[in-house]
């Protein structure tokens, strides 16, 4: 089997860290140095036409955390009403070019970002910043805005394999929608701490065996310390084997679970001082938690039974996720993570019990990567990408791409269909009423800047024939109106901080992105994500 | 509309702000929508906003954003209390402030700053605790809007705005704003004092971390994070190496981190880093621009729609927003109920379960952990007499003695104490004692006659 080396003991640096980690430090801990370094990798593209704040209170949230780059393209002329909802531009600024006096107040929030902006010169045009010299990450882009210049945005986003971010805030409602060029495979998703323990107590290997009996031989004779200080692992592998003695097989049921957990109850000594033990009480509370036999996770269902495409085939996620599918095949388990929550024991047994999880996870890895090797591009897989995913392997996530389209294509009527009917039985389910109508709304005026009622219900219902008219659909519409293409500072503020969460995770390839479209409704302070 | 005097020539005359700034604003301002209150008056509004004064509690991560998004909503009366100074892990997100800045007062600076920004807008910055006010000066406000880390700032205004509310004066009702994050998540939640859920009826769903028994620190650690509690709580009480341990000098955390190395590399334990050390050491909670522009900007979203009814705002119905972006946008808004027995707005005493073998002291240390009380530096009374107080020293001495007997000697079962925290404000926490076991009384105690009522 090829050897692999995990758990290389990282340099101890005794100095304390550099000036980037401490202006990092609280950023750091929640995407890593690689998340950092990818960010700094990254130069966004902000199309900013329209009133113009939520594009740039956006990059307000990536120049602070040290994107490498961003560039804005924006032909307005700074006017008053700018003043009062864009908090990065001021009085100097009137009458000068927009893009030009937010790169300046943007950069000096973090002297680490470089800034641009478009264009330089009042004959250039957009159409030569996107000819393809420049290789923009990602590129957001905020409504309204012209149909020409929406195509150019889809085209170039498609012929680049760049993701775009549609971005809307008007009045008190905005939505945003990510298009993907492809698909978006995550592995470092971030789960949370709960969820990662996989014990395997119900198909345990040798080794795990062999320890867990060393350390429950003569339960009833061992002094009070030893009882007290047995790991709760080991202990629910002995009465899980007592169980199967007298039971013939494993408890499965809901039922028997319990029954199992007041056995494992009633073997916890009462003449302590504290008239019970810890251990066995964390015992038999992980019972129903670990005391199941794993089943495959829907996201991860999904990636074995997608066929990637050509290209896609020969990227090293596809790569491993085929090669953990065929273990999968062979174990009826996906790879060992092992890592062992706290619990109560003597520091040498527990790192013990630590040791022999680690072990089982390294030989997982290393028959994960056998099989990758064994892949005609296998060999430029990087083994840390290997231990990585079999790591999480039961979290990986799989996020389709959406095809650029138009604002509304023939997939809307369906949409329209599923989320009204959902909202006439809201009464009954107790689900939030739909924000879809807020999107139709606003989607309405995507190639407007002003717009009143008749014009929004007349889009609407030349998309929809039947939407237009439902009382929900009508009051989105009328608040629209109201703002007349006007933004809400707090609005704004609120949805840049979406999209830029948004932009993190696509950029680092660590959380979970929408999939595609997220419409927040400042009325009832409620956000709703729809495949769109 | 007047000018301005001149009162020098040197002093140019403000120039006055042309109405069609707030082109955006009045767009809603001036137009009720299809969710307007009917009886809404549109030519109130701008007289209401100018005459209104907010405060802001906090200008860090929150507050910066609060400050910002307050002012671009119209409020022209700002005050903001920060008793912190500037430090550089702030500046990845706190945008109000420089590298020149560190070390600076943030109330002075972000003040300042957004003052200059944003014409038009007053904003007073108070470099001091919230304690150090009295009741006269929030009662000068219209409403507070909170972006804390602490929970016991949270408390302690939480409690002062309830004691405020005088039922013959409906100015004394403070609306209460609060934001809070740590990394991708956060919330938002609205308070009308005295008529909806308050902090501590809410106080259970922000349950403390739960802490490491000393005996797995002092003999059995097994996680890097033991080791470094072992360093922090009692490597250092024995050796002392400066006078007293300051979390932000570096040369303290790195002497933190080398002891809870040896310690590891003694158990056989890996992960000891600096990072987690000093994470560990000062309790960091991750922190990202992103997500404070999210939560304060919906905590200013209900301020401004509570302050302008241009459109309905959490508070009397919902009036808890979650938010989650770990796992794609999660957000849950949904109504927090009062709680009838809540120690700060409700009547009742909560019903508290207790083992009456207990010592008082051991009984005081529980209300630390406890996740509705959280009260660390409690004092005590029963119905018939002081058990015991932090503060002052005599009286502390005079009770201290008490620390060591059991519950069962000092109360009966089913009496109703009083427990009160300084730091929380002027509340008294009333509990209704139920003991959960029958009180062994020892021989020697009843002998003593402690006074149980038998």
């Amino acid at each position: 089997m090829t050897e692999v080396i995990t758990d290389p003991t990282p340099p101890i640096l005794l100095h304390g860290p550099s000036d980037k980690e401490k202006k990092y430090d609280r950023q750091l801990r929640l995407w890593a140095a690689s998340g950092q370094q990818a960010l700094e990798d990254a130069h966004i593209l902000l199309i900013n036409p329209g009133s113009g704040t939520v594009g740039v209170e956006t990059l307000k949230n990536l120049v602070l955390p040290g994107i490498g780059k961003f560039t804005i393209a924006d032909e307005n002329i700074v006017e008053q009403v700018d003043l009062g909802v864009n908090f990065f531009l001021d009085e100097e600024c009137l009458g000068k070019p927009r893009s030009e006096c937010c790169v300046k107040l943007l950069q000096e929030l973090n002297p680490d970002v470089k800034g641009d902006w478009f264009p330089k010169h009042k004959d250039e045009e957009i159409e030569q910043l996107l000819d393809g010299t420049i290789k923009f990450t990602m590129i957001l882009y905020t409504a309204p805005l012209s149909r020409s210049r929406f195509e150019l945005i889809q085209n170039y986003g498609l012929k680049h394999t760049v993701p775009t971010i549609a971005v809307h805030s008007a009045g008190f409602y905005s939505y945003f929608r990510i298009y993907l060029p492809g698909n978006f495979p995550i592995v470092d998703t971030h789960p949370e701490s709960t969820a990662t323990t996989d014990l395997r107590l119900l198909s345990p290997w040798e080794e795990l065996s062999r320890f867990a009996a060393s350390l429950t031989e003569n339960l009833e004779i061992l002094s009070a310390h030893d009882h007290g200080h047995i790991p709760y692992v080991a202990l629910l592998l002995h009465y899980l084997v007592q169980w199967k003695k007298s039971h013939g097989s494993l408890p499965s049921t809901y039922k028997e679970k319990t029954a199992f957990r007041s056995t494992v109850a009633a073997g916890a000594r009462t003449d302590t001082p504290e008239g019970g033990e810890e251990n066995f009480d964390e015992a038999v509370a992980a019972v129903l938690k670990t005391i199941s036999s794993p089943s495959l996770p829907s996201a991860v269902r999904e990636v074995f039974d997608y066929t990637p495409n050509e290209m896609e085939s020969t990227s090293s996620f596809w790569i491993i996720a085929d090669a953990i599918k065929q273990f999968y095949k062979e174990h009826n388990a996906l790879p060992l993570p092992g890592s062992v929550p706290d619990m109560k024991a003597q520091s040498t047994v527990y790192v013990q019990l630590q040791n022999i999880y680690k072990a089982k996870a390294r030989q997982d890895v290393a028959e994960v990567l056998d099989t990758v090797r064994s892949h005609p591009k296998g060999n430029d897989v990087d083994v840390a990408e290997v231990e990585s995913f079999c790591k999480n392997a039961a979290f990986i996530k799989l996020i389709r791409g959406s095809e650029s389209s138009d604002v509304f294509d023939a997939d809307i009527k369906v949409l329209a269909d599923r989320e009204f009917e959902s909202d006439a039985n809201a009464s009954l389910t107790l689900m939030p009423l739909s924000l879809f109508p807020i999107y139709l709304s606003l989607s309405a005026t995507t190639f407007r800047p002003t717009s009143n009622l008749a014009d929004i219900i007349g889009t609407i219902k030349h998309a929809l024939p039947d939407a237009s008219s439902r009382p929900r659909v009508v009051e989105a519409a009328e608040e629209v109106a109201r703002a007349n293409g006007g933004e809400l500072h707090n609005i704004s503020a609120l949805t840049g901080g979406m999209v830029a969460q948004e932009v993190i995770k696509i950029i680092t390839k660590q959380y979970i992105p929408i999939d595609n479209t997220c419409i927040f409704d400042g009325i009832t302070s409620r956000t709703q994500v729809l495949r769109i | 509309m007047s000018q301005p005097v001149m009162v020098s020539g040197s002093l140019s005359v403000p120039v006055p702000i042309p109405a069609e700034r707030w082109t955006y604003l009045n767009n809603v301002l001036q137009h009720p929508g299809p969710f307007t209150d009917p009886d809404y008056d549109a030519s109130q509004v701008a007289d209401n906003m100018a005459n209104m004064k907010l405060l802001v509690i906090g200008a860090g991560g929150l507050g910066c954003e609060i400050l910002k998004n307050l002012a671009l909503s119209g409020f022209k009366d700002i005050h903001v209390i920060d008793m912190d100074t500037i430090d550089v892990s702030n500046l990845n997100r706190q945008f109000l402030f420089r590298h020149s800045d560190v070390g600076k007062s943030k109330a002075e600076v972000a003040a300042k700053f957004v003052e200059k920004r944003v014409k038009g807008v007053k904003i007073t910055p108070h470099n001091c605790r919230i304690q150090d006010f009295d009741d006269d000066f929030y009662m000068q406000f219209q409403m507070v809007v909170c972006g804390l880390d602490s929970i016991e700032a949270r408390r302690w205004i939480n409690s002062t705005l309830v004691n405020l509310v005088d039922e013959e004066n409906p100015e004394s009702l403070k609306p209460l704003v609060d934001g809070g994050t740590e990394g991708f998540k956060g919330q938002s939640r609205v308070i009308f004092p005295t008529m909806t859920s308050c902090i501590e009826c809410q106080l259970d769903m922000h349950a403390p971390r739960a802490a490491v028994p000393l005996c797995t620190l002092a003999t059995i650690p097994r996680q890097p994070e033991h080791c470094i509690e072992w360093a922090h709580i009692i490597a250092w009480e024995q050796e002392k190496p400066f006078p007293k341990l300051d979390n932000d000098d570096p040369e303290h955390i790195t002497w933190l981190y080398k002891k809870a190395l040896g310690r590891a590399a003694e158990f056989n334990i890996t992960g000891v880093t600096y990072s987690l050390t000093q994470g560990v050491v000062k309790n960091i909670i991750p922190a990202i621009a992103s997500t404070n522009a999210i939560i304060a900007a919906s905590c200013c979203n209900e301020a401004f729609k509570i302050a302008t009814s241009t459109n309905p705002s959490l508070g009397p119905e919902e009036n808890y927003m979650m938010y989650s972006g770990n796992d794609s946008i999660y957000t849950y808004t949904f109504k927090h109920e009062k709680k009838a027995d809540c120690p700060v707005c409700g009547n009742l005493a909560r019903d508290l379960e207790v083992d009456p073998n207990f010592t008082l002291d051991e009984f005081i240390q529980s209300l630390a952990v406890r996740p509705e009380a959280q009260l660390k530096r409690p004092s005590v009374r029963s119905e018939a007499k002081t058990l015991y107080m932090q503060s002052p020293e005599s009286l502390r001495l005079k009770t201290a003695p008490n620390l060591e007997k059991k519950l069962g000697d000092l109360i009966v079962d089913g009496e109703e104490i009083g427990v009160s925290d300084p730091s929380l404000g002027s509340v008294d926490f009333k509990y209704k004692l139920k003991f959960s076991k029958t009180f062994i009384t020892p021989t020697a105690e009843v002998v003593e006659g402690n006074g149980k009522a038998t």
